[in-house]
């Protein structure tokens, strides 16, 4: 489906979709109801670009990805919606020719590499075996120079070839899952919070990675992740997820300079400044039953705004009120022109106070310090691998 | 051997050398506790039973200076040692003057072979119906009737080797009764007696199979579902491999680790059991050997077969235990 | 915590649900009674009255479209007795149905010798050979009231002998197994706690025990001192019965020992007695229990083989005996299949519970066994 570009796109011209989730939905079943994971998830991801997809814990973000995947085991389930890849629906295709699809349409950079990896395997053999499967077998010859270069690409060295998972550090064996997801050319890879696992030097190496690795293939990729710091570095649109349900889907740019939702407005606003001193603020009210949603918008419980029709009426789906920019929200109404209007900036919106603010300390604190050696900035002796500085700054302290 | 450290290797030598040393003792011991001195009973046989035999009085005199029958005690246990290192376990006393060691050495094909091939067999078939209960893709007949059949798993070797014994042989008559090989059939390489022995080694084999495949299913099967887990192996599915391959090489292969470690330390139950039913089978190994020593209260050829049980059951957990590190490669780079 | 894309069965459920309920007021799934839904805890806020009440919502079923029809609601109930088994793992049929079975068959030697003669079990004056109530024997002789299950060829009424001998056989298993498994706590909590050289010397002296064959030490003693008591024989068993547990023990305490809660109660100064006994035992329980039915099997077992051997004590009545007497006279060949029949019907009826009780066992320590 071809779109016309506006604001904030990732390419001039039409794009193109690869990837459309429409009302997805994926339950639990516990003794008590179902559990609804992800109720409801619908986005479009474009060719080339990068989608990331925040939330905090529990908000069904990996929930939503495995559910994309075809990863559900039981007592999971998907309780419907729609998955198209290139035209193709997801959903419909059978065991073997969803089997046979895998990793080439789709991959994963799993979250934690440390257990991702079959122990009795060397490394050269997990690669080889999708390689294998997908396209038949090759001489011993031609396999090796495939893996080696796909060695080169993520930056590992070629003596790794044949050595056993537990030999490896943490960050090349993530390493090694990103070239294994780039082993065939897939059309989207989905990465799983893939530097949440590591240490701050090891995070900034392979998020480095990942971005050549994106540049060089120009594959489309959706970003699970909550360290927003890095979201914002990597990432041309976020998602943000609460509950199961997505609540806002923004260019990068726009998410961080001017939230629409009420949650990520919080969700911004939280992460520490560097620059400047300024009170937490805290989400106040109560988390509902995951198996019983309240009627009307997700967010009511915690929302400083909830109004009457937010706990009868679910948010129209979705109202863009900018190009590239849609929420789900009541907040934004369409005014007399036409155009959105949001009522916090009218004054209509009402404050009931969920949200709480929390003092900051004495100045004796060192809360979050503006100095460059705390955090890592500039690429002072952190590049043991070579892959070479393409800007990215570890942001310890920014994350959630 | 490649990838072994040297401390493992050294640390199982040791633990053979002790087991092999502590079990010799063992059984040079406990005749010596009982009431009565068992070297009078066997030099009482011995004589009794040398009447008919020339040169009666050498071998007796021969046997008791092998044995220090009239030295002191840590000297005796000395000279035994020395005895034991190469296999000389004196005379039969039930069958003098044939050496105890002739007696086992005849034997001890017969088990091996049986003993090599049921456990083999017993080991492959339990862990993979234990995987196969387990496998999201097994057909629903087999996970539901494979633990069915582990009841049988319930009944001891004897038991079961009774059982069959009636029903195949006693009654149905599809198979021979007992023995290693038929009566009219001479030993040899030759198709005949290959086929005899085969014949004759399937209801004790079979024995020993149906109930000891029922231990490795269930291990298997608990760790398997903890493999199942793992995130490797939802790896392995979004890749999209094919899932027979998915079972044997992410999910068999290291679910089996632990297993092969509980194999080192099942075989001393699984060698007893095969002894009870080569006894009842009546064939040709040291089973039976053992349990006409017992009749006949042949203690050299009781002492003598137990050892060399041990001594096998102690070589073959030694081997097990070196096959672990080529296996396990996170074993291999260690010390 | 976040949720890895990459769900396993359960702990996609338990994170799922742990990380989203209500942090506040509202109880965990699985201990709410069904019918029960969770409500919004009364929070300074007034939105307990909105959320969902009502029939529980089983899988599948329409969640909250009108009133659930009464099929609806039976499936609901089943569907949530069948997840309440998730609740308590010590009730599962496996575990009551071999513990059942066990209990009967000692009811039987207890009541048994109270009502039934067991005098009979020595000799008696009936006819040889007779079987059961409602067979022929070959001399077409049937079976009598007196001896519902037959006599053996030496005249002993099989009832008789299942009344004492039954009993005699759990005996010997489960006095070998409690000395076994005494020892091996001792010891294995000794190697996994203290370490250092006490650890080595157990576990190579463990490792070296475990590969001496039981059978072949007891032949020799048996044959070295005769006729042994039933309680001489469990004794012996038992020196043999202890390297599992002590190994399975030693391998926990080694793993536990590392865990935050022992830290803490090292820290607060417990005493050692003090946290092997009240911090780790009680998270051993299940284990424990599955180690000393092993033993308990691995008793019977061993003890049965010496018996069918010949071994064993002679003049006390066991099931291993009776059929090694049974083979020796050539019954098999008779069809006299009473003879070796029930006994050897009794003993798998033994081991099958404990079978059960081990595959309950199982489920027990580990829950992911536990299938919906």
């Amino acid at each position: 489906m071809e779109k016309p570009t506006g604001e904030g796109s990732a390419a001039s011209g039409t794009r193109r979709s690869v990837l459309e989730v429409s009302d997805l939905k994926v339950y639990y079943a516990t003794p008590t109801g179902d559990v609804r994971a992800c109720d409801g998830v619908t986005f479009t991801l474009y060719e080339g670009e990068t989608l990331g997809l925040v939330g905090e814990s529990g908000s069904g973000k990996s929930t939503a990805t495995s559910g994309v995947l075809q990863l559900v085991s039981p007592p999971g389930r998907i309780a419907g919606g729609s998955v198209v890849m290139d035209g193709q629906d997801m959903l419909a295709l059978d065991e073997e020719a969803l089997r046979r699809s895998r990793w080439r349409t789709l991959s994963l950079i799993p979250q934690g590499a440390m257990n991702s990896l079959n122990p009795t395997m060397t490394i050269s053999a997990q690669i080889r075996d999708v390689i294998e499967t997908h396209e038949g077998r090759a001489s011993k010859g031609e396999m090796r120079t495939r893996v080696l270069e796909l060695f080169r690409r993520v930056g590992l060295p070629g003596r790794i070839h044949d050595m056993y998972p537990h030999e490896l550090s943490g960050g090349m064996k993530q390493r090694v899952c990103i070239a294994m997801a780039i082993a065939l050319d897939p059309t989207v890879i989905v990465a799983d919070e893939a530097t949440s696992a590591l240490d701050v030097v090891v995070q900034r190496v392979v998020a480095q990675t990942l971005a050549k690795v994106r540049e060089e293939l120009g594959v489309s990729m959706i970003m699970i992740g909550h360290d927003m710091g890095l979201m914002a570095q990597m990432v041309d649109r976020i998602a943000v997820m609460y509950a199961g349900r997505i609540v806002e889907i923004a260019p990068v740019r726009r998410m961080f300079e001017r939230p629409a939702h009420p949650y990520s407005r919080i969700l911004i606003e939280s992460i520490p400044s560097l620059t400047e001193r300024r009170p937490m603020r805290v989400l106040g009210g109560i988390t509902h039953d995951p198996r019983h949603p309240p009627p009307g918008c997700i967010f009511q419980m915690r929302c400083e705004h909830a109004m009457d029709v937010c706990r009868s009426d679910p948010p129209p789906r979705p109202q863009e009120i900018a190009p590239d920019h849609e929420v789900h929200c009541h907040l934004w109404r369409r005014d007399a022109n036409g155009e959105f209007v949001d009522m916090r900036d009218t004054g209509e919106a009402p404050r009931t106070g969920a949200v709480t603010a929390v003092v900051a300390r004495d100045p004796g604190d060192s809360l979050a310090r503006a100095d460059g050696d705390l955090v890592g900035g500039g690429s002072a002796g952190a590049d043991p691998e070579g892959v070479g500085d393409s800007g990215i700054e570890a942001t310890e302290g920014a994350s959630r | 051997m490649k990838g072994i450290p040297t401390s493992y290797l050294a640390n199982r030598l040791v633990t053979l050398v002790l087991t092999v040393w502590i079990a010799a003792t063992l059984i040079w011991l406990i005749p010596r506790l009982s009431p009565v001195d068992p070297a009078d009973i066997m030099l009482g046989r011995m004589a009794s039973g040398a009447g008919s035999v020339a040169n009666a009085d050498a071998i007796l005199a021969s046997f008791q200076a092998r044995f220090g029958l009239d030295d002191p005690l840590w000297l005796q246990y000395l000279k035994y040692l020395k005895n034991i290192v190469v296999f000389d376990f004196g005379l039969s006393t039930a069958s003098f003057p044939t050496e105890v060691s002739t007696l086992v050495a005849r034997a001890l094909p017969w088990t091996l072979g049986l003993m090599i091939l049921s456990v083999v067999v017993t080991f492959v078939i339990g862990n993979l119906l234990g995987a196969l209960m387990v496998w999201e893709r097994s057909p629903k007949l087999v996970k539901v009737a494979i633990p069915a059949a582990m009841v049988f798993t319930s009944i001891p070797p004897i038991l079961s080797g009774l059982l069959l014994m009636w029903v195949f042989a006693a009654k149905l008559r599809w198979l021979p009764l007992t023995g290693a090989y038929g009566i009219n059939v001479e030993p040899g390489w030759n198709s005949a007696f290959v086929l005899s022995v085969l014949e004759h080694g399937i209801l004790p084999a079979t024995a020993i199979v149906v109930v000891t495949f029922g231990f490795w299913a269930l291990g298997m099967r608990g760790l398997m579902i903890t493999v199942q887990g793992e995130d490797y192996v939802q790896l392995a599915k979004a890749k999209g491999l094919k899932a027979r391959y998915i079972l044997y090489r992410y999910m068999i292969r290291n679910a089996i680790l632990p297993q092969i470690t509980a194999f080192a330390l099942k075989i001393g139950l699984l060698i007893a059991g095969q002894v009870l039913v080569e006894r009842i089978f009546a064939y040709n190994g040291m089973g039976k050997l053992l349990y006409d020593a017992i009749l006949d209260q042949d203690f050299p050829v009781i002492q003598g077969v137990s050892f060399v049980i041990i001594l096998i059951t102690a070589l073959s957990v030694f081997l097990v235990d070196l096959l672990y590190p080529l296996i396990d490669p996170r074993i291999r780079h260690e010390g | 915590m976040n949720e890895p894309i990459i769900s396993r069965p359960e702990s996609g459920t338990d994170e799922a649900v742990r990380d989203a309920l209500p942090t506040t007021g509202a109880p965990a799934p699985g201990r709410t009674a069904s019918g029960e839904s969770t409500p919004g805890a009364g929070a300074p806020g007034t939105l307990s009255g909105t959320v969902a009440v009502g029939a529980v919502h089983p899988a599948g079923a329409g969640a909250g479209d009108g009133v659930p029809s009464r099929a609806d609601a039976r499936a609901a109930r089943r569907h949530a007795r069948r997840m309440r088994r998730f609740d308590n793992p010590w009730l599962d049929p496996k575990l009551l149905w071999g513990v059942g079975i066990l209990l009967a068959i000692i009811a039987v030697g207890l009541v048994g010798r109270y009502a039934w003669d067991t005098e009979m079990v020595y000799t008696g004056s009936a006819p040889l050979k007779l079987p059961p109530v409602g067979f022929e024997n070959l001399r077409k002789q049937p079976g009598v009231g007196e001896h519902p299950l037959g006599t053996d060829g030496a005249v002993r009424d099989m009832l008789s002998l299942i009344i004492v001998g039954a009993p005699n056989t759990l005996f010997v298993g489960l006095v070998a197994s409690t000395i076994g498994m005494t020892v091996g706590i001792l010891l294995g909590f000794s190697a996994g706690f203290i370490g250092g050289r006490v650890d080595d010397v157990i576990r190579v002296f463990s490792d070296v025990m475990i590969t001496i064959p039981p059978l072949l030490i007891l032949v020799v003693v048996q044959a070295s001192f005769g006729d042994v008591s039933l309680t001489l024989m469990a004794l012996l068993i038992a020196g043999f019965v202890w390297q599992s547990p002590t190994r399975l023990i030693r391998a926990q305490v080694l793993s536990m020992r590392e865990s935050g809660y022992v830290q803490m109660a090292r820290l607060s100064g417990a005493s050692t007695f003090d946290i092997m006994f009240r911090e780790m035992m009680p998270n051993l329980v299940p284990y424990l229990f599955g180690s000393f039915i092993a033993s308990v099997t691995t008793s019977i077992v061993t003890a049965v083989g010496l018996e069918v051997l010949g071994l064993g004590p002679q003049r006390i009545p066991t099931l291993g005996r009776t059929i090694y007497e049974a083979i020796n006279s050539g019954a098999l060949i008779q069809n006299l299949w009473w003879w070796w029949g029930i006994p050897t019907l009794l003993l798998g009826i033994m081991f099958i519970a404990l079978l059960l009780i081990n595959l309950g066992l199982d489920e027990v320590s580990n829950p992911r066994l536990r299938k919906a």
